[in-house]
């Protein structure tokens, strides 16, 4: 009974501080909304208007169809030369982002059984970008091929064809993946944030002392620290939700029960890692300092919101697991467009439930329980 | 004059390194966050678990399957024997894509005047794990189809591609990302050493007594630049031997116009750091304001995701980001052997945010003084 009233004195005098300097408040409602604007219109892999140059020695109407069929396609936006040389100068001054080359006996070789050869250079500093440009390009060749072949009444000459299709986002369109694992890499922030300085702030201000004086048990401390952030938190990330679904119009396949429970794990994560933070560096210069390597970077690059965690090598993949977006990105990219697959909910979800408990303990144990 | 400088530095450099927590946090995580994040941050397929189904027992079928086993871009961890299980291993992600062959693959290849036809389903909730995955699957079929006609004396295709890509023969991402990320950390550790420094002496009352020094607030202020110069100097330095020499990243222009660029580059964020520093009372504040501007730099720089996919309004903000400059630079020096004069219209960007930034810090510092 004491303590309760305790806690929620506790609770009020935190709530009262996070008024007092409201940059708490913008931490919980102006970030995510500033971030997932940001990302969500500033994060996207899909190319689309690529300057692709093109160089034909010797026009015809086979190379006129030839350039049509890629000139026709959204992917592409043809920029011609009439020599090699000039191409190549607006490929390195980054004006072109690759170059297709029609030698003067293209239409010859076409008519001939030993294929034509068509010279195509790729910009390859962007790997990502130009592995994307040549399966355009190689799937626009095969078209062309294919309508060539049918207006010469020459059947099909592909011994195999395969017909393909993509489940989950059938249109490839990157923010459906991305902006999902953004709510992960926004609410880590927001936790971490919140509560990075803490317990620096107590000590440094030495309201620490004071603190320790009552009667509240370090339990009670850390409760009262924990909650009124968790209630912040949880509207951050309904808020982060609604923007995903309403703005940017992601599809939620899922049930948002299950992304809510899931969301409340994890932000039992960012929050201890937070407190954590804030007990371990005792100061607040310390705290932000390692909030900001801890937080934003890792769980940028190593959580699955961009990279595939299945391409990095074996050893890096052991260090993901100590990240935990890594499990909630998990989580967010499968309810939101697949549904609710338990078999990826709930492993993912018991690793958020460990690595909170873990956490806590770890802050239980380095709470300061006396002055040293 | 100078020796009052002087004097400020080495409290200054004291400052951030006498704590041992905050000397640390200077040196080991920008070291162990390039080794991690060199190896991390990839968009290459690598070992992409995919399932094969296949109903056709011949050994066409076999041959076919083994041009996509045996590619370094997958690996086969799931054979599959009945139509329903496709949903089950998609939706568990327990593979990328399922490769499936029907009964008729052999008879039609062999006989039949009609094409085989084989389906590929892919999992897209990572949209370009699963385009780029396509379109390797696809090039395999395209080379299978190749072979298949040479062998078989059919009529070839009347044209072929022959794609080479320059300056990244392999198309190795980490060519890309690890240059990238010796901009990357630089910000971050920059920013780290300037932005909270001026709210912590106003947090803790010491900003009175550096007032009352016979210092100046240009010195002041300068005191607090010349360390993280050094210091985002340095690191950027020991970032970018370590690109050369263990990612082994092949350094082709002049070190000069590298240089002009870091420079200038710190220069620019030490200005950013510092206004935000000057703006902040408190140290939280400080910290919320590093985090505002870390962030979309590093979004909106072109480290991950290209700047020509975003809209032109978003492209038209990222010129005011000091990390776009610089990665055109870092990546230009590296790769594609750029000297000083390829990378004028870079450099005059970052030294009018430089003084830009510096001056806005210079008069809230004064502003916000008393």
């Amino acid at each position: 009974m004491m303590s309760q009233m305790r806690l929620k004195g506790l609770i009020y005098k935190e709530f009262l501080q996070i008024w007092r300097d409201p940059s708490s408040l913008a931490i919980a409602f102006v970030l995510p909304v500033f971030l997932l604007l940001l990302f969500g219109y500033g994060v996207s892999l899909d190319a689309k208007q690529v300057p692709i140059g093109w160089v034909i020695e010797k026009p015809t109407s086979s190379t006129q169809s030839f350039s049509d069929a890629f000139n026709q396609s959204e992917y592409f936006k043809p920029v011609f030369f009439t020599d090699m040389q000039e191409a190549k100068l607006a490929l390195q001054s980054r004006k072109i982002n690759a170059i297709i080359r029609l030698r003067e006996d293209f239409s010859r070789q076409v008519l001939k059984p030993q294929p034509a050869a068509i010279q195509i250079i790729v910009d390859g500093v962007d790997a990502n970008t130009a592995r994307l440009i040549s399966g355009y390009i190689q799937s626009t060749w095969s078209k062309w091929m294919n309508h060539q072949a049918e207006q010469r009444g020459t059947p099909n000459h592909m011994p195999v064809i395969a017909e393909h299709r993509i489940w989950y986002n059938s249109a490839l369109l990157s923010k459906d993946y991305l902006i999902p694992g953004l709510i992960a890499v926004i609410m880590t922030l927001i936790g971490a944030l919140l509560t990075a300085l803490v317990f620096a702030r107590e000590w440094e201000r030495g309201t620490m002392e004071a603190l320790l004086a009552t009667p509240i048990s370090t339990k009670d401390i850390l409760l009262g620290k924990l909650i009124p952030y968790y209630l912040l938190g949880m509207g951050g990330l309904m808020l982060s939700i609604s923007m995903a679904v309403f703005l940017f119009e992601v599809p939620l396949r899922g049930s948002l029960w299950v992304l809510l429970l899931t969301g409340s794990l994890f932000l039992f994560v960012a929050l201890g890692m937070g407190l954590l933070i804030s007990i371990v560096a005792k100061n607040q210069f310390v705290a932000g300092q390692i909030a900001i390597i801890v937080t934003f970077l890792p769980a940028f690059i190593m959580s699955g919101f961009i990279f595939d965690i299945s391409s990095m090598p074996a050893a890096i993949q052991m260090f993901t697991y100590l990240i935990g977006a890594r499990y909630f990105v998990a989580i967010l990219q499968t309810v939101f467009l697949t549904g609710n697959i338990w078999a990826v909910i709930l492993p993912n979800a018991l690793a958020l439930l460990i690595m909170a408990l873990i956490f806590f303990a770890l802050a239980a144990r380095k709470a300061p329980k006396r002055l040293e | 004059m100078w020796a009052n400088i002087y004097a400020l530095l080495i409290k200054e450099f004291l400052a951030l390194i006498k704590d041992k927590k905050s000397r640390f946090v200077l040196i080991g995580p920008p070291i162990f966050q390039l080794f991690v994040f060199g190896y991390a941050a990839t968009f290459d397929l690598n070992e992409i678990p995919i399932a094969i189904y296949n109903e056709d027992q011949s050994i066409e079928a076999r041959d076919f399957i083994s041009r996509f086993t045996a590619a370094p871009a997958f690996t086969e961890v799931l054979r599959i024997t009945q139509h329903q299980q496709i949903a089950k291993v998609l939706d568990e992600k327990q593979v990328l894509a399922v490769l499936h062959i029907g009964q008729h693959f052999s008879r039609n290849l062999l006989i039949a005047h009609q094409p085989a036809k084989v389906q590929i389903l892919v999992d897209g909730r990572n949209s370009n794990t699963a385009l780029i995955a396509l379109n390797y699957m696809q090039s395999i079929l395209a080379n299978f189809n190749l072979d298949w006609a040479e062998q078989h004396h059919l009529t070839l295709p009347p044209a072929q591609l022959h794609i080479r890509s320059w300056f990244n023969p392999n198309l190795s991402s980490r060519w890309f990302i690890v240059p990238g990320i010796v901009g990357l950390l630089t910000l971050v550790v920059t920013i780290i050493v300037t932005a909270l420094s001026i709210a912590r002496e106003r947090e803790q009352g010491t900003f009175d007594q550096l007032l009352v020094t016979p210092l100046t607030p240009f010195q002041i202020l300068l005191g607090k630049a010349i360390p993280g110069f050094i210091i985002g100097v340095v690191e950027a330095s020991f970032i970018i031997l370590m690109a050369v020499l263990w990612f082994k990243i092949p350094l082709l222009g002049s070190l000069l116009a590298l240089y002009i660029g870091i420079f200038l580059f710190v220069f620019a964020i030490i200005g950013v750091g510092l206004m935000i520093s000057s703006l902040s009372v408190t140290q939280q504040q400080g910290l919320l304001g590093g985090f505002l501007f870390i962030v979309p730099a590093i979004i909106l720089s072109g480290f991950a995701t290209p700047i020509a996919n975003m809209p032109v309004w978003v492209q038209n903000f990222t010129l005011l980001n000091p990390l776009r400059y610089f990665l055109v630079i870092v990546r230009g020096v590296f790769l594609e052997g750029f000297s000083v004069e390829n990378l004028v219209n870079q450099y005059w960007p970052l030294v009018i945010i430089g003084i830009v930034t510096m001056s806005c810090a210079g008069w809230l510092f004064r502003r916000r003084m008393y």
